[in-house]
């Protein structure tokens, strides 16, 4: 039984006196330490995503159907009440601004220390050895100290790394990192995914890892979905979906990364136009006004459909137009 | 943080003499009134005249005058009315001080403990009708004219009502000390207490809810939802505490303009002679040395009072402490 098995979640939010499909249809599965990534632009529905597993959604008139079970327990309709014991402990989350996700006014070892206390009877003195240590396995240099500073104290790769503890603190069975690493700089980066990939293996945990970079994606996760305007485009292995991209999409994102090896081009592809907004989504394939392959069978929304190890909702690979694939790993 | 605060104290100090100067320039060095005849009085004999000029130095530079006076108010506080002679003011103002001190400290703690309960409890039930009736409650409060209030509660409790058991307790107006008889003096300012506090008990609820949903959309706030905390221990722990550093800097202002003299319509409601009422009187017989000593001692107060605040942010708030807010 896989630890996390999505089927059919949609989600619909109430805008301008009609509801509005924010995401559509979205099926995944995530084993057991197992790292996937969900790549898409700003307003795929990433995030909705993520906030729906944590029951965080409280947009009033929210409507949140299908099925979402985490070791066998439904987590849609879940009472809030249900929701507090799982959010935390089973279930963490990481956010994108490490300096905007930390109370302010509160040490950054005062706020690990809450959560853990939240979640089981430690005394002040345990929870904060445990989170000194935790900061410390987290690559803190001096947790000690850190422990006892203010959020804005600490550098962003630090605040981050803090983050990371707290949501580690109740050695939860799944992360949720949504843009982990967006507002830190490169060198940060590589090493915060460097940890997220250590953790599976020393705390066994698996991670649902958002992000809108496909580079972070090839770094990171074993298998990837691409979602598009609140449904999914395409989604495989990672390393089945970056050589032999199924989608326009994927392929069209996997063009806009600048190649590491080879002559540079003088300007790098970039999709033309933006993903529409979600009440005026077309009713064919949402790509459909951007997409170069773009023909009358787009009218009619592609199902998603196995090819090879992947799945894909286009209709080129049932007309025996497949993509080219690509040689070059990013 | 030891510098920050020597920095704050200097520029209080230095925002004190700046106050006293400009008083003074108005009071008494305008044009066209010769404060030495004032302060002789009426009819007073060439002798007397002259020795209260050679006094307080009113035949030499502006400079010396305005040293001469400080002098009078701080060092050796012997300057006298115009009004009543031979009366010390600045004795008169620290009597009235403990008056207003009571009267608005009492209100302060009535209206802080209302406000954050109603703030919160509306915050916590936003949308429904309790946070709507309490909302409503406090725009009622905020439009009450605190004379008005001051002189329905009299009439109920001093007159109409007075006699039966309900307010049997209520004393006469004025102003009981502390010292001479604890809870007499309780039961002279409780009344006027509620009165003072409604205006704000208003104003501050409101403000508190308002941020409080602000907060709500905080990152961090989602951050300790997504930690699994109780929606209670979000709301205090997260939410309330972070608002408080709006509320307290709102707080220092008002509390020191009202010990300022910022109280005078409910001191007079009430009887009590206070420094509000003593300022309005000084003002309306252009009495101007108590002028000079009522405006000092508010000035003092306030300034005081903002030094207090931006302490206590530092208390409040880490990254003011860090000097990078």
């Amino acid at each position: 039984m896989p630890l996390l098995a999505v089927r059919d979640l949609t989600i619909a939010l109430p805008v301008g006196g009609r509801m509005v499909t924010i995401i559509d249809s979205v099926s995944f599965t995530l084993g057991a330490r197992e790292i996937l990534g969900i790549v898409g632009e700003s307003g795929s529905g990433k995030s909705m995503t993520a906030l729906a597993l944590m029951g965080l959604i409280d947009a009033p008139g929210a409507r949140i159907t299908g099925s979402a079970r985490f070791k066998g327990r439904e987590l849609v309709g879940l009472p809030q009440r249900a929701f507090r014991d799982l959010r935390g402990r089973e279930i963490a989350m990481i956010f994108q601004d490490p300096m905007t996700a930390f109370t302010p006014v509160y040490t950054v070892g005062w706020q690990i220390d809450e959560q853990i206390r939240a979640h089981g009877r430690v005394t002040r003195k345990d929870a904060r050895a445990r989170t000194i240590r935790l900061l410390g396995d987290m690559g803190v240099p001096d947790p000690a100290r850190v422990a006892d500073r203010y959020p804005h104290q600490l550098s962003g790769g630090l605040r981050q790394r803090a983050m990371i503890a707290m949501a580690l603190s109740c050695n939860p069975s799944l992360l949720i990192a949504d843009e982990p690493t967006t507002a830190l700089d490169v060198t940060v980066q590589a090493q915060i995914l460097d940890l997220l990939r250590r953790l599976r293996r020393e705390y066994g945990s698996s991670v649902l890892l958002i992000t809108h970079d496909m580079g972070v994606v090839a770094e990171t996760c074993d298998r990837t979905m691409v979602l598009y305007s609140g449904i999914i485009a395409e989604r495989g292995p990672t390393g089945a979906v970056f050589a032999r991209p199924g989608h326009p999409y994927t392929a069209a994102l996997l063009d806009s990364i600048p190649p590491l090896h080879g002559a540079r081009p003088a300007r790098l592809p970039s999709i033309p136009g933006s993903p529409p907004a979600p009440a005026d989504r077309p009713a064919g394939c949402p790509f459909t006004p951007r997409c170069a392959y773009a023909h009358d069978a787009c009218a009619v929304r592609p199902p998603l459909l196995p090819r090879g190890v992947q799945d894909i909702a286009c209709v080129l690979p049932a007309e025996g137009r497949d993509l080219p694939a690509r040689c070059a790993t990013v | 943080m030891a510098m920050a605060i020597l920095r704050r104290l200097g520029q209080t100090l230095f925002v004190l003499v700046g106050i006293s100067v400009l008083v003074f320039l108005v009071f008494f060095a305008t044009p066209g009134a010769d404060p030495t005849a004032r302060i002789a009085g009426r009819n007073a004999s060439p002798q007397t005249v002259a020795r209260v000029r050679v006094e307080y130095g009113f035949d030499r530079p502006l400079p010396v005058q305005y040293i001469r006076m400080m002098e009078k108010l701080f060092v050796t506080r012997d300057l006298t009315s115009y009004v009543n002679r031979g009366e010390k003011v600045v004795p008169e103002v620290f009597q009235a001080a403990p008056v207003t001190v009571s009267l608005v400290t009492g209100a302060a703690v009535i209206w802080v403990l209302a406000s954050v309960a109603m703030g919160t409890l509306a915050a916590a039930l936003r949308g429904g009708w309790v946070d709507r009736g309490l909302m409503m409650l406090g725009l009622v409060g905020i439009s009450i004219p605190v004379f008005w209030l001051g002189q329905v509660a009299n009439l109920l409790t001093q007159s109409r009502y007075h006699d039966s058991w309900l307010f049997s307790w209520v004393p006469g107006l004025g102003y009981v000390p502390f010292m001479q008889d604890p809870l007499g003096w309780f039961r002279a300012l409780v009344i006027p207490w509620f009165t003072l506090a409604v205006l704000f008990i208003g104003i501050y609820s409101r403000v508190l809810r308002a941020d409080l949903v602000a907060v709500r959309g905080e990152d961090f706030m989602r951050t300790a939802r997504a930690k699994g905390l109780s929606p209670a221990r979000v709301l205090l722990f997260h939410g309330l505490r972070t608002s408080m550093i709006t509320f307290v800097s709102l707080f220092g202002l008002d509390f020191a303009q009202l010990v300022g003299g910022g109280a005078l319509l409910t001191e007079v409601v009430f009887g009590l002679q206070g420094v509000g009422r003593l300022t309005y009187q000084a003002l309306g017989n252009l009495d101007l040395p108590l002028i000079m000593a009522t405006v000092m001692y508010s000035a003092v107060f306030v300034v005081i009072a903002n030094a207090v605040v931006d302490m206590l942010y530092l208390l409040l708030d880490p990254r003011v402490r860090d000097g990078r807010a």
